[in-house]
């Protein structure tokens, strides 16, 4: 392993990185005495921890790539830890009362900044759970899809604002605009796919950014919408610190209705012509799938959820401005589905759990937060690019037929 | 059972088809052989609407299905396996097969059905559970014409089912191309290069070149026509 070709490699990286990173972390202007300061000792702690670091790195790669071979030839069985979990039902149920009982247990162990920032993770497993049945499950690259979170938004806003309705009359209704909204965009993007695809829906998000941000009239413009009822119980009247508490129960319950949902559509025969449809048009048609019907069903569908979730988003901030719907929000939305894993509910969650209180978490570290943010980023792509939970499609054996098969492989 | 009545069809600006008919009664193997570029695939895709004629007339059963959607086509009975296979990758075997019976809402027949298919190849039994992307180039084939059968079609239209694969592989698919023919009746509309083998199975044959039928008659006469001998049987 430490042959000399490997130190060869190794030293040349080091010897690449010092030079790159000369400028930085070497020279420093000092200003007020206008003198330059040369820290050597710097570059020298980046030449041996690079060094050392491509060791592991190449290290890694080695053992995944091995790992690949050995599923390749069917050495080691391509069951996941994950799938093993949920298929051994002794470890299944434990596991899943534990988090039910985590989870009803929250709000009053941590603190309410812990519990705020959940709501808003879960707000994001809502909309990511949403856009997976897009991206994941119908194979249609949406990158304006902030544009239905804003529409959900400013329903509850404007309706609550013109006609005093409250949270739980909007929260259908903005689930209508949404799959409405949905709808909208599918038409023209129907004869669309790829690149050409993302492009549109790039431009209808900011379309519907471009009319919040200047009709005035409508929308009253950059200066948002303020004092947004936060969601009521019964007309009772709750503090502050009870109300986190009750949307974070409502997000809950929110959540938990997605899953249910999106699993069975999943599963159901729009699941199926959808999986299908993401992997051949031409097949799908002959096949006597309605091309048209499906697709329009993915973009509506996927966008009632985005509608949700901005109404609730909403209820949460009690301000919206044109400010919170820009193209990042769409593509934070895109990555929650990507790292979690494209097509698996379980995926998703972890990946908005993850995208969403990584950050939070890593205000600890100030100002490396976004780097190192990038750099879990980075690190997740190249060595699970399937997502931190690939989806496992459902498998079902005949144990007739095991002894058949052991004679013919 | 199907009356193609001198159907025009466009890709754009160029005309592929300029004027097709033909007819297929119930029960027969229909092949329709031709050059590269002659119009063989176009006039699949016309007869399934997924590329729908500019004028002309497709009559099946005696109804008009040339302003149909593809899908309302294929759940009057008219399926297609599409050229170069095109089955899911990522979908198993079984799987696959489900989606040929997609618009089939009797599951304990679609299960009776499943089981034929495996009777008929009994590889993709074996294969069941592998993903179809996996399968070899004749396997995949098979898939395909299995797929198409799950639809319980009364005409199939077969797209050059012998395409990239091996001589004894063709053989095999071509017998139970046969077979499914004398088995279930279903008609077969087979779109092949290779003329030989294609005019070998089926009952009756069209010619077809630029965009025209150029003769039609019965396989055993075309096989004897000097002029289809040169241009493609390679006999001279």
């Amino acid at each position: 392993m430490f042959s000399f070709s490997e130190i060869k490699k190794s030293l040349l990286i080091s010897l690449w990185f010092m030079f790159l990173t000369f400028p930085i972390m070497v020279i420093r202007v000092n200003t007020i005495y206008k003198t330059i300061e040369w820290r050597w000792d710097r570059m020298i702690m980046v030449g041996v921890g690079s060094f050392f670091l491509s060791f592991l790195w190449r290290f890694f790669i080695g053992k995944k790539e091995t790992g690949k071979k050995k599923t390749d030839t069917g050495e080691v069985q391509q069951l996941t830890w994950i799938q093993r979990l949920t298929e051994n039902k002794k470890i299944y149920l434990p596991s899943l009362v534990a988090i039910s009982v985590f989870v009803v247990l929250f709000p009053f162990v941590f603190s309410m900044y812990q519990t705020n920032i959940m709501t808003t993770a879960l707000i994001y497993v809502v909309v990511g759970l949403g856009l997976n049945i897009v991206v994941g499950l119908a194979g249609l690259l949406d990158l304006g899809y902030v544009a239905f979170y804003a529409v959900g938004a400013y329903t509850y806003a404007l309706l609550n604002q013109h006609f005093g309705l409250g949270f739980w009359t909007v929260l259908p209704l903005g689930a209508a605009m949404g799959f409405m909204f949905g709808v909208i965009l599918g038409f023209p993007v129907l004869r669309l796919r790829g690149d050409y695809l993302a492009i549109v829906t790039l431009g209808f998000g900011e379309i519907i950014r471009l009319i919040l941000e200047n009709w005035n009239a409508f929308s009253s413009g950059p200066s948002g919408i303020a004092n947004i009822p936060r969601p009521g119980l019964f007309g009772l009247h709750l503090s502050l610190h009870q109300n986190i508490i009750y949307m974070y129960f409502i997000m809950i319950g929110l959540a938990i209705f997605t899953i249910f949902i999106v699993g069975r559509l999943q599963d159901s025969r729009l699941g199926r012509a959808w999986i299908a449809l993401r992997e051949d048009e031409v097949a799908c048609q002959a096949m006597g799938i309605d091309k048209t019907r499906t697709k329009l069903s993915a973009f509506a569908l996927g966008a009632t959820w985005a509608g949700m979730g901005g109404v609730m988003f909403a209820a949460k901030t009690t301000f919206i401005n044109p400010a919170s719907f820009t193209i990042w929000e769409s593509i934070i939305i895109l990555c929650v589905v990507v790292i979690g894993g494209m097509g698996s509910v379980l995926g998703v969650i972890c990946g908005a759990m993850v995208l969403i209180l990584l950050p939070e978490y890593l205000r600890a570290f100030s100002e490396y937060r976004m780097l190192l943010f990038g750099a879990i980023l980075v690190i997740m792509m190249v060595f699970r690019p399937e997502g931190i939970i690939s989806n496992v499609r459902k498998t079902y054996k005949f144990e007739g037929l095991k002894d058949n098969n052991k004679d013919n492989s | 059972m199907l009356e193609v009545k001198n159907i025009k069809t466009y890709y754009g600006n160029i005309q592929a088809l300029k004027g097709v008919d033909i007819q297929i009664s119930e029960g027969e193997i229909i092949t329709l052989i031709g050059a590269n570029g002659a119009g063989k695939t176009t006039t699949l895709m016309s007869i399934s609407g997924i590329v729908p004629p500019r004028s002309g007339e497709v009559l099946f059963l005696g109804q008009p299905i040339s302003d149909l959607q593809p899908n309302e086509i294929v759940s009057l009975g008219i399926c297609q396996v599409p050229e170069g296979r095109r089955i899911f990758p990522y979908l198993t075997v079984s799987e696959n097969l489900d989606m040929g019976a997609f618009l089939r809402t009797d599951s304990a027949e679609v299960k009776k059905d499943q089981e034929y298919i495996f009777e008929l190849f009994p590889i993709l039994a074996e294969r069941r559970n592998q993903a179809g992307g996996t399968l070899s180039g004749g396997e995949q084939q098979m898939l395909a014409v299995g797929r198409a059968l799950m639809a319980r079609p009364r005409l199939l239209l077969l797209d050059e089912p012998s395409l990239g694969l091996a001589p004894l592989v063709v053989k095999q698919i071509f017998e139970i191309i046969k077979k499914i023919n004398t088995e279930n009746k279903t008609t077969i509309f087979l779109v092949e290069q290779n003329a030989n083998l294609a005019l070998k199975v089926a009952h009756r044959g069209y010619v077809m070149e630029n965009g025209r039928i150029t003769l039609s008659d019965t396989s055993a006469n075309l096989m004897v026509n000097e002029d289809v001998k040169k241009a493609y049987l390679g006999i001279s």
